[in-house]
């Protein structure tokens, strides 16, 4: 049951990740990102963790998303032009983007002892659990991502603001 | 398969159709309930001649509009123009599987009355509820037309700015339970009747009265109903939909007065517990049944009346006061509510 669900939604999350680069036009990308976020969600809630899944769906796909299709909708962006790229990217870029997926895969594979494993719907991590990790074990590094955030709000409002 | 797996299968199915069927009634007849209160308002009859009373005026307006020819505009981009009214109902129909209408009666050791109980019920419904904005926005797009832009461009802006402060309201509700399950929140509520409601016992109706005025521009209706605004925007986002399409915009608004209605219950108004707490009551488990859905009905009713009084009465706001209402007001409020809770529930704690 939790495989099928495995397989359905990371089917759909990688379908979504093609279709996002593939279309031509931003809203269609745009919506095919919301799937991807959604999708993710469900997989998080398969490996135990509710409210990550929750606040995934809320905030991306909700929130972000939103103000994406906004932001499309009102400067009505058309659809993009098909260029050729540079060469650069087509030498490069193929052969990085296979090397790095090596390396990784190479990682992952031989330390594959020392990460252990995650079962699928075997662990539930409760929002009490979640909390008391986030708010008494790593409060320090918490409170200084959100006030990373308040900075990143800040200098949005300076680079927006009109000279007078 | 077991049948243990069949008999749960074939029981949600069952509740899930019953739960539609009626909420998509309750819907019809939220219409006729809102069309007969303005009617009263506003010093005339509201429908009167399909039926006693008008009582078959919903039925006959469905098959209108099932009727009604289904015009596609030439210049629209038709995947996502057919695709966000069923955006918009789907949404508003599935935040009711989260709400539990009655006590936990089991039955072949399935709830009966709740679709599904889940741990984080709360933010599943915000999360549907934040989905539910896609519905509003690819309408207004797609349809390619300046007053359904603007329409939808208003409505999600609204519905942005609003969501914080409706989110914020609820923190209350869930500091005083320490869950995010609604059966727990109203189980907090049930010991000494009216008291123990959050409304009145838990001091949360600061919170109450911000989440009831988020949550009226949530579902974009009067006096946040700018999206929609006639005088502006002709119908605003809907303006292009004609037959069902449009109707299904028009259920998706009301199912979300209903849904609004249920959470303000469950969070505020104690769910489905009796005003008096256990003062006249017993009997059988079949009669407790019953009156848990009666008051849990009540409830939701006086919410639907709320609203449609609501509508009657107040005129509609301007844009920029209500994004000034929203962060302004709403904001700062829900943010002292969750201070001044914070601050009640830390000194009630046993020092360690």
């Amino acid at each position: 049951m939790h495989l099928a669900l495995f397989i359905i939604f990371a089917g759909l999350c990688v379908a979504g990740a093609l279709n996002l680069l593939l279309q031509r036009h931003p809203i269609n990308s745009a919506l095919s990102l919301i799937v991807v976020m959604s999708s993710l969600s469900v997989l998080y809630l398969l490996l135990g963790a509710e409210f990550l899944a929750a606040a995934q769906v809320i905030v991306y796909s909700g929130a972000i998303m939103v103000l994406f299709t906004f932001v499309i909708m009102l400067l009505n962006a058309g659809r993009e032009e098909r260029t050729h790229g540079s060469k650069l990217a087509y030498i490069a870029g193929f052969p990085g983007a296979a090397a790095l997926l090596g390396l990784l895969a190479y990682i992952f594979l031989s330390q594959r002892t020392t990460f252990g494993n995650a079962r699928l719907g075997e662990y539930l991590a409760t929002t009490g659990d979640l909390s008391r990790v986030l708010f008494r074990d790593l409060l320090l590094p918490f409170e200084v991502t959100s006030v990373l955030i308040l900075i990143a709000i800040l200098g949005a409002v300076a680079l927006a603001r009109k000279e007078h | 398969m077991d049948t243990r797996l069949l008999a749960f299968l074939l029981i949600s199915l069952v509740k899930v159709i019953v739960v539609v069927v009626i909420l998509l009634m309750a819907v019809a007849y939220t219409v006729l309930l809102e069309r007969k209160l303005v009617g009263r308002i506003q010093n005339r009859w509201g429908p009167s001649r399909v039926g006693p009373f008008g009582l078959l005026q919903p039925l006959v307006d469905g098959a209108k509009l099932f009727l009604k020819e289904d015009l596609m505009p030439e210049a629209v981009y038709r995947p996502l123009y057919i695709l966000a009214p069923i955006i918009a109902l789907g949404c508003a129909l599935m935040s009711i599987a989260v709400v539990p209408f009655g006590a936990n009666i089991p039955w072949k050791g399935v709830d009966l009355f709740q679709i599904s109980d889940v741990n984080i019920g709360l933010l599943v419904l915000l999360g549907i509820t934040s989905i539910g904005v896609y519905g509003i926005a690819l309408s207004g797009w797609s349809s390619n037309n300046k007053y359904s832009l603007l329409g939808a461009l208003r409505a999600s802006a609204q519905v942005i700015s609003y969501e914080l402060a409706l989110g914020l309201s609820l923190i209350g509700v869930v500091l005083r339970t320490g869950s995010l399950r609604l059966r727990d929140i109203v189980d907090i509520q049930a010991t000494h009747g009216l008291l123990s409601w959050n409304f009145f016992g838990g001091f949360q109706f600061v919170a109450f009265f911000i989440y009831l005025m988020a949550a009226y521009a949530e579902t974009n209706r009067s006096p946040f109903d700018l999206p929609e605004a006639e005088s502006e925007l002709t119908a605003g986002y809907h303006t292009e939909y004609s037959s069902m399409k449009f109707a299904m915009f028009f259920m998706a608004e009301y199912g979300n007065m209903i849904t609004v209605g249920c959470v303000a219950t469950l969070l505020f108004f104690g769910g489905w517990t009796s005003p008096f707490g256990h003062f006249g009551q017993g009997g059988g488990p079949v009669s407790t049944a019953f009156l848990s859905i009666f008051w849990f009905v009540i409830k939701v009713f006086f919410f639907l009346f709320l609203y449609i009084w609501v509508r009657g009465t107040l005129p509609r706001f301007r844009y920029d006061q209500l994004m000034g209402f929203g962060w302004k007001f709403l904001v700062p409020v829900a943010i002292a509510n969750i201070v001044a809770t914070s601050f009640c529930i830390g000194l009630r704690l046993p020092v360690h």
